[in-house]
């Protein structure tokens, strides 16, 4: 354990992997509305925005998935320095589009894209980093929410549980009194997706893509079901289910095979 | 003799990792590059099998800051496969969508990442203490950019409402007025920023190159138009890999390119250096002041030029907003897309440069083939030449700044290294 900051405020570090860095955007954005934020924490490293970098902190946020090997020494330092490690956004927390590339064989991926240099860059199958080291809270999303990052760092600072929903998008969708998307014919998991985005990609017209990872206990069946009656195809279907959440896709056939 | 070690492993304030590495004995240099290690991505490979509607979804998180910039091409890229052409509405809301997008990104790079460097901090939190003025204006800026990206596409990073032909979501007249209302006052605070960058001590490196860019004779290109150069040459968008060129490095998972020269480079400066004619008036007495006048060679005023942007986007997104009012938003949904086989190429100047997203459909729409060509990359031969002819010139400085003017040069060309590869470190071995 590390200590604070003289001044009592606790030290904060930012870290990316494998992401389009897009929640430490959100993270930055969040500024706009809650500049105070800087008064209650001091960070002490965030290479996207700063040059000074601190190595000893006590709350980690990650962003990101892990796709090498040699990314893995890293993630572990992170986890042996910081008291807390929070999983940014859905690269972190699901692998999230990251991990669509393990649903093709990982040598005609490397292919693909450098050719007969594949050799020269390292890579293996994505995963979320929770996958690698222990993670004490997420912050889901695609990227994660402004509003939603703010009340997780504040729970955090005052040592409870950060309050990120476990019921699925439908409640808040209903709550904004949306159209439903899927009764205008349009694939949406809104109904086994965790809330606390406030709904929002239905409330843009747009079918929930899953980016904040599956509810305890989903009713997948009935889900499947749902999206058939919505006109889509099995292959639809399961596209839309690896869209963020390949590995857990992945990880849930080889657990049934295995049964 | 001179001897010089840097090693700056992962440059800060880029987004991205990479490296700067220099060496040089007894005045000779042996090394000075630029490397990419970010961890590849592979999106071109992980996109086929996927329907043609999720494309812009995915490639969107390509980047988080020019999620729009690829959400654009890549429905440009699909629709030609399709042969859509989208509406007169759509395509008014997607330029105005672009500008909010271009200014959140030059506004993120100009006061966030470039200028810590030259008020002599490392990073934007003093600034809040000294400059508090500067810090709430660049705050004013984004959020002003930000909110408009959210009116249009539900948020700035990773738009949920476009979609192939059109948008799923619209905004409504009186969001328009507001919006409206707010550019009129931004103004000021464009005033302001191109004072502040007119004020700056740009360092003095002249090296010219071919400039790369999209051009419209009727706009400032950002979206669709002609792939131009400052060399004379001019292709249609289709004909992407002849200017590109890729090729793979072993010290960088961004692959590189070149065209008529060993090296080009992409992004606001060579916008404005192809398409000066295009900025608003407003823009181009902003260019004034700032000295910028074609062809500008010197690679750091890149910065200076996206400042020029910012103004630019500012007035034309005034223009737009009018045009939308006097023809009134229409209730248009997405048109309904006639599923077919076919190849499609679409193009975007994106705020680091102009980018491609060329996709294959199947009879299903389903993806067979994608390549997509990120503007940093485009950048990396460019920089690295630069880096190369500006370290003789620096050789006899301290070695921190030389550090510093090296990661300062780094900075100018706005690396965005979280494209699909990503990218920065800067190594003095």
């Amino acid at each position: 354990m590390s200590d604070t900051n003289t001044n009592g405020k606790p030290k904060v570090a930012f870290f990316d992997f494998a992401s389009c860095e897009g929640c430490q955007l959100t993270v930055v954005d969040s500024l706009q509305t809650h500049l105070d934020l800087l008064d209650a924490v001091e960070i002490v490293q965030f290479r996207e925005a700063m040059t000074e970098k601190g190595e000893d902190y006590q709350i980690a946020f990650v962003e990101g998935s892990c796709t090498r090997k040699s990314d893995e020494a890293r993630l572990e330092k992170i986890r042996e320095q910081a008291d807390l490690v929070v999983a940014l956004g859905a690269c972190a927390h699901l692998g999230g589009v990251n991990s669509l590339k393990n649903l093709h064989p990982l040598e005609d991926v490397r292919r693909w894209v450098y050719g007969d240099k594949a050799d020269w860059y390292e890579t293996y199958a994505a995963r979320p980093i929770g996958a690698v080291i222990q993670v004490d809270a997420v912050i889901p999303g695609c990227p994660i929410d402004r509003e939603e990052f703010v009340r997780v760092v504040k729970a955090l600072l005052l040592g409870k549980k950060p309050p990120v929903p476990d019921y699925p998008v439908c409640v808040e969708c209903k709550l904004k009194e949306n159209v439903c998307v899927l009764l205008e014919g349009q694939p949406c998991l809104g109904p086994v997706t965790r809330a606390g985005c406030d709904a929002i990609c239905p409330t843009y017209g747009d079918g929930c893509e899953g980016c904040r990872g599956l509810i305890p206990n989903p009713n997948e069946n009935s889900m499947e079901d749902v999206l058939d009656e919505a006109g889509l195809t099995v292959e639809e279907v399961l596209s839309r289910f690896t869209m963020f959440n390949a590995y857990q896709v992945q990880e849930r056939m080889a657990e049934e095979e295995g049964k | 003799m001179t001897t010089v070690n840097v090693n700056v492993h992962h440059v800060t304030r880029v987004e991205g990792h990479g490296n700067v590495v220099v060496d040089v004995k007894n005045g000779e240099i042996k090394e000075c590059r630029f490397e990419v290690v970010e961890a590849p991505r592979f999106f071109e490979a992980f996109v086929r099998g996927r329907p043609y509607y999720e494309l812009s979804h995915i490639t969107s998180r390509i980047c988080g800051i020019c999620s729009v910039g690829h959400a654009t091409t890549s429905l440009r890229a699909t629709e030609k496969a399709l042969g859509m052409e989208p509406s007169e509405q759509t395509v008014l809301l997607r330029k105005l969508n672009f500008h909010g997008e271009m200014i959140d990104s030059h506004v993120l790079h100009t006061y966030y990442l470039v200028a810590p460097d030259f008020l002599g901090v490392g990073s934007v939190i003093p600034l809040i203490e000294t400059h508090r003025e500067v810090v709430e204006r660049a705050l004013r800026i984004k959020k002003l950019s930000g909110d408009l990206c959210a009116m249009i596409g539900g948020r700035h990073t990773h738009p949920c409402a476009m979609a192939v032909g059109g948008f799923t979501h619209l905004p409504t007249e009186a969001e328009l007025r507001d919006m409206r209302d707010r550019f009129v006052e931004a103004r000021a605070d464009m005033d302001e920023t191109i004072a502040l960058f007119a004020s700056l001590p740009w360092p003095e490196f002249e090296r010219e190159t071919e400039y790369v860019s999209l051009h419209k004779d009727e706009e400032y290109a950002f979206i669709d138009g002609t792939v131009v150069t400052s060399d004379g040459f001019s292709y249609p968008i289709e004909d992407y890999r002849k200017v590109t060129n890729e090729k793979c490095v072993p010290f960088s998972t961004a692959k590189w390119t070149h065209h008529n020269r060993d090296s080009y480079m992409v992004g606001a400066l060579a916008r404005l250096n192809n398409n000066f004619d295009q900025l608003h008036p407003r823009a181009q007495e902003a260019a004034a002041k700032l000295g910028l006048e074609p062809i500008v060679t010197n690679p750091f005023l890149n910065t200076a030029a996206q400042a020029v942007e910012m103004v630019h986007c500012i007035e034309d997104g005034l223009e737009i907003i009018d045009q939308l009012l006097t023809r009134g938003i229409q209730p248009e949904e997405p048109p309904p897309v006639d599923v077919k086989e076919g190849e499609g190429a679409g193009s975007c100047d994106v705020p680091r440069g102009i980018l491609f997203h060329n996709y294959v459909y199947d009879e299903d729409g389903c993806c067979v083939e994608a390549n997509c060509i990120i503007p940093t990359n485009q950048n990396m031969a460019n920089l690295n030449a630069d880096m190369q002819e500006l370290l003789p010139q620096i050789l006899d400085k301290p070695q921190d700044e030389i550090r510093l003017t090296l990661e300062m040069l780094v900075r100018a060309y706005d690396p965005c290294i979280s494209c699909s590869a990503h990218f920065l470190t800067v190594e003095f071995v």
